[in-house]
C-alpha cells in the first residue's frame, strides 16, 4: 500500500520548512533508515530518514520549497509493483489524521491567565492544650522532636554534617547517637548536593529523612535536588511517587559571620509548589512544627534561626502534642495594626508591640510559623480588624515574604486597609561584617514602631 | 572518532580493573531470544516514536535510545524483582526493559491521560513504582545521588535489592557522581553505577571533555572497582551484570560498569549531528549493532532461522503500533489535572 511522507517537525518549535534537497530520486528503492531528504528548519539543517521500505514513488514537493508547513504530504513511498500513478490516491497515514491541536487551542484547557488554584485546603487550627507545661530552649525542643519521632517510626534517620559523633555542630542532635546508632544517625562528608539527593532516592523508597543542613546557606549546593528532585516528582510522577523529607537547619542571619553565612532563604523555597516551608520562632513552635514536618508525607523545608536556639520558652509536655502545618498564631491580640513576622523576627514584632503600648498603639502580632502555604485567612481576618498591616522578615525586600503577604492583603482585604500595607525587612545589600554596619541590616524593634505608627499616622 | 566499540571495550584497563568478556554458557537459547525481542522493542518502539514526533504528536525534547539497546537489555535481564532503576533523561528503553507497558510510555510520551505519569511527566520525566522504576530524569546527573538514596534504602531495609542507577559519558564530569561514588563506598551501599558511554555528551565528543577515555576507572579514587563492558554486545553486558549484581548483594558493592556503546540517533530530535561524520555513525550500524549481531549468532548456532526472527519483528512491530496507536487515541489530560498531584494530602 503507497504511503504519504509527510514533512516532519524536527524541534520543539518548528512549525514548517524548507525542501532543501532530495537525496532520492523517484524510482530509488529505499530502506528504512535511509537519508530521504534534507530539510532546513526553524535551527539546523536536518536529514529525514525513512520509516518505511518501498520505493519512492513520487516527489510531491521539489527543491528548494521554503514555508512547507509540518504534517504537509512531500513524497510517496509505494511498494515493490505497485504503480506509481496509484500514488495520486495514497491515503495519509492515520495518526496525521488523530494530530491533537496546539495546546493553546484546545478549548477545554483553561488559560493561565484566568485558571485559578482550588481553594487551598482548610488547616485544622491548632489544638488547645490545658495540660503540663514544661521550659525549654529551642534547641531543646528541637532534639526532643526529632527523638520523640524516630523512638515512634523506625523510618525516619538523621543525616547530615558532624550530627552523630560530634553530636551537632549547634548541638541539637546531642545524644541521638547514643539511643538509635550509627544506622540512623548519619555523619556524612561534606558534600551537600550529593547527601541530599541521596536523602531524596531513599525517600522514594518510602524512608523518612531529615536532612540536617549545618546551615541553609549550604543548601545551595543542594537546591537542584531540593526543588527538582525532591519537589517534583510527585507531579512529574502522576502521583505515583511523594518524598516524605525534612530539610532543616539554621537559616539567616546568626552574628558577625558575614555575608556567606547570613542570608534568609524563607522566599527561595516558598517560591515552590511540591514544598512546605516551616519556620518557628518560639521552643513550642520548634517542637510542634518539627513532629508535623516529620509525619508529614511531602517535603518540608525547616527553617531554624541562631540566635534562637539558646532562648527558652514553655513547651506543652506531652509527646503527641504536634502543631498543625499551614497555621499562623495570634501571639498578642491587638486592634490598632497588625505585625506579622516568622523566626526571629516574631520575638522583634513582641518587642516593638511592648514599645507601641506604652505610646498608646495597641499592636497584634501575628507569628506566621509557615511561610509555604501562608495562613491569609489568619491574616485577612486581623487586617479587618486592624485595617493596617506591617511585615517584619530579616531577609531582603525584593520578591521577599513580606512582598507577598502584602499583595495577599490587597487581594483580598483591600477595602478593609486605611494604610499602604508595609514591609520592614534586612537592607537590601550582602550582610557587612563590621559590627555597627551589621546592626544597620537587620530590622530592629525601633524600625517595627516608626513604621507601625507611620501607618497609623500617629 | 576511530575506535569502534568492541576495540574500545578491549583498552587495556588499569590495573584495578577488569574486562567483561562474553560468557561462554550463561545464557541459555531461551535467554538469547528474550534479549533478541528485547532489544528490537525498544528500537521498533524508538522509531514509532520518532515518527510520532515528525507528526508533531510528541512535543519537546525527545532522546531516542536506537544502538544502545545491548546496554539497558542486558542488565534488566540479570536483574530481580526488588532491583531499582534509574536513569536520566534517554529513558524509554529503559522503561521497557522494566517491563513497564509500551502503551503506556507512549501516551506519555504524546502527553495523555493514559501515560504513566497521566501526562504530566512527558519523556524525560515518568516513572512505574510498581516496576521499581524511579526516573527518567532531566537534570543532567541529578539521578546518581537519587540512586545511590535508592541503594541507601535497600541497605536500610534489607530488602536484598540493588540499584542500577544509569548516567551517560557527559554526566561524568558532574561534581555530584563523585560525591556519590565517595558516599557509596564508604557505606558499601548496593549499587551498580552504569555509565552508558555512547561517545558524546550532547554535540561533544568524549575526547574533548575527558582526558582518559576510559570512564570505568573513575571510581578508583574512591575505591570503587570499575569494569569496561561491550555495550553492543548484550552477552557480555548480562555476564557483567550478573556479577556486579552478585558482589553488590554480597555487600561488596558499589561497581562502576562503563558500558562502550553508540548512538545512531541525535543528542534528541531537533540535533542535526553534525559533530561526527555519517560514516562513523554508518561503520557502527553496519559492524556492530546490537541487535543485528545477536541475530546472526542466533541464526549461525541455529537456535532461530529467518522466518523466526521476521516473527519476533512483526510482533513487536504490532506492539509499537498499538502503543502509538493507544497514545493517539487516549485523550488530553482533564484540565483538573493541572493542580492535582502538588503535594499528598497530609
Amino acid at each position: 500500500m503507497a504511503t504519504q511522507v509527510l514533512l516532519p517537525a524536527l524541534s520543539p518549535t518548528m512549525t514548517e520548512g524548507k525542501i532543501a534537497k532530495w537525496l532520492k530520486k523517484e524510482g530509488d528503492t529505499v530502506a528504512s533508515g535511509d537519508v530521504l531528504l534534507e530539510i532546513e528548519t526553524d535551527k539546523a539543517t536536518m536529514e529525514v530518514e525513512a520509516v518505511d521500505e518501498g520505493i519512492l514513488g513520487k516527489i510531491l514537493v521539489p527543491d528548494g520549497t521554503d514555508g512547507v508547513a509540518v504534517n504537509t504530504p512531500i513524497a510517496v513511498i509505494v511498494e515493490e509493483g505497485e504503480s506509481v500513478s496509484d500514488a495520486d490516491s495514497a491515503p495519509a497515514p492515520a495518526p496525521a489524521a488523530a494530530a491533537p491541536e496546539p495546546v493553546a487551542e484546545t478549548p477545554a484547557a483553561p488559560s493561565p491567565a484566568t485558571a485559578v488554584a482550588p481553594a487551598a485546603a482548610t488547616v485544622a487550627a491548632e489544638p488547645d492544650y490545658t495540660g503540663a507545661m514544661k521550659t525549654m530552649t529551642v534547641r531543646e525542643a528541637l532534639n526532643a522532636a526529632l527523638a520523640e519521632e524516630m523512638r515512634r517510626d523506625e523510618n525516619v534517620y538523621l543525616m547530615g554534617e558532624e550530627v552523630a559523633q560530634y553530636q551537632g555542630a549547634y548541638k541539637i542532635s546531642q545524644g541521638l547517637l547514643d539511643e538509635f546508632g550509627e544506622k540512623r544517625v548519619i555523619d556524612t562528608p561534606i558534600t551537600e548536593q550529593g547527601f541530599a539527593g541521596m536523602a531524596v532516592g531513599s525517600a522514594f523508597l518510602e524512608l523518612k529523612p531529615v536532612v540536617e543542613f549545618m546551615t541553609f546557606n549550604f543548601a545551595m549546593q543542594a537546591i537542584d535536588q531540593i526543588i527538582n528532585s525532591a519537589a517534583k516528582t510527585l507531579y512529574m510522577s502522576g502521583g505515583q511517587m511523594g518524598c516524605p523529607i525534612v530539610f532543616r537547619g539554621p537559616n539567616g542571619a546568626a552574628a558577625r559571620v558575614g555575608a556567606q553565612h547570613s542570608q534568609c532563604y524563607a522566599s527561595w523555597y516558598a517560591h515552590c509548589p511540591g514544598l512546605k516551608v516551616v519556620s518557628p520562632w518560639s521552643a513550642a513552635d520548634a517542637k510542634g512544627l518539627l513532629k508535623s514536618a516529620i509525619r508529614d508525607p511531602n517535603p518540608v523545608i525547616f527553617l531554624e534561626n541562631e540566635i534562637l536556639y539558646g532562648q527558652s520558652f514553655e513547651v506543652p509536655d506531652d509527646e503527641e502534642w504536634t502543631l498543625p502545618i499551614g497555621k499562623a498564631k495570634i501571639e498578642r491580640p491587638g486592634k490598632d495594626v497588625t505585625l506579622v513576622a516568622f523566626s526571629i523576627a516574631v520575638g522583634i514584632c513582641m518587642e516593638a508591640a511592648e514599645k507601641l503600648a506604652a505610646e498608646g498603639i495597641d499592636a497584634e502580632v501575628i507569628n506566621l510559623r509557615t511561610v509555604r502555604p501562608i495562613d491569609v485567612e489568619t491574616l485577612v481576618a486581623s487586617v479587618k480588624k486592624t485595617n493596617r498591616i506591617v511585615t517584619v522578615e530579616e531577609g531582603w525586600p525584593t520578591c521577599g515574604i513580606g512582598a507577598e503577604i502584602n499583595q495577599l492583603i490587597m487581594e483580598h482585604a483591600f477595602d478593609d486597609l486605611d494604610a499602604p500595607p508595609t514591609r520592614v525587612s534586612g537592607a537590601d545589600v550582602p550582610m557587612p561584617y563590621a559590627a555597627n554596619l551589621e546592626a544597620l541590616a537587620l530590622p530592629k524593634a525601633h524600625n517595627v514602631v516608626e513604621a507601625a505608627k507611620a501607618v497609623c499616622y500617629a | 572518532m576511530a575506535r569502534s566499540p568492541k576495540t574500545a571495550a578491549k583498552a587495556k584497563t588499569p590495573a584495578k580493573s577488569s574486562t567483561a568478556k562474553s560468557s561462554k554458557k550463561g545464557a541459555s537459547p531461551d535467554d538469547l531470544r528474550h534479549y533478541y525481542r528485547e532489544m528490537l522493542l525498544i528500537r521498533r518502539f524508538e522509531e514509532k516514536a520518532g515518527q510520532l514526533y515528525g507528526m508533531g504528536l510528541i512535543g519537546g525534547f525527545c532522546h531516542l535510545y536506537i544502538g544502545q539497546e545491548a546496554v539497558v537489555v542486558g542488565m534488566q535481564a540479570a536483574a530481580q524483582p526488588q532491583d531499582t532503576v534509574i536513569t536520566s533523561y534517554r529513558d524509554h528503553g529503559h522503561m521497557l526493559a522494566c517491563g513497564m507497558d509500551p502503551k503506556g510510555v507512549m501516551a506519555e510520551l504524546t502527553g495523555r491521560r493514559g501515560g504513566y505519569s497521566r501526562g504530566k511527566g512527558g519523556s524525560m520525566h515518568m516513572f512505574s513504582r510498581e516496576k521499581n522504576f524511579f526516573g527518567g530524569h532531566g537534570i543532567v546527573g541529578a539521578q546518581v545521588p537519587l540512586g545511590t538514596g535508592l541503594a541507601f534504602a535497600h541497605k536500610y531495609k534489607g530488602d536484598g535489592g540493588v540499584c542500577m542507577a544509569y548516567f551517560g559519558d557527559g554526566a561524568i564530569n558532574q561534581g555530584q557522581v563523585y560525591e556519590s561514588f565517595n558516599m557509596a563506598a564508604i557505606w558499601n551501599l548496593p549499587v551498580i553505577y552504569v555509565i552508558e558511554n555512547n561517545k558524546y555528551g550532547m554535540g561533544t565528543s568524549i575526547e574533548r571533555t575527558s582526558k582518559t577515555a576510559d570512564l570505568h576507572t573513575r571510581g578508583l579514587a574512591h575505591g570503587i572497582e570499575g569494569v569496561a563492558v561491550d555495550g553492543m554486545d548484550v552477552i557480555a553486558v548480562h555476564a557483567a551484570a550478573e556479577k556486579a549484581l552478585k558482589q553488590c548483594r554480597e555487600g561488596k558493592g558499589p561497581v562502576i560498569l562503563e558500558m562502550k556503546t553508540y548512538r545512531y540517533r541525535g543528542h534528541s530530535m531537533s540535533d542535526p549531528a553534525k559533530y561526527r561524520t555519517k560514516e562513523e555513525v554508518q561503520k557502527v550500524r553496519r559492524e556492530h549493532d546490537p541487535i543485528d549481531t545477536l541475530a546472526h549468532k542466533l541464526l549461525e548456532a541455529k537456535i532461530v532461522s529467518e522466518d523466526d526472527l521476521k516473527a519476533i519483528d512483526k510482533e513487536v512491530k504490532a506492539l509499537a503500533n498499538e502503543a502509538a496507536e493507544f497514545a493517539q487515541q487516549s485523550p488530553e489530560p482533564d484540565p483538573s489535572e493541572l493542580w492535582t498531584d502538588v503535594l499528598v494530602d497530609a
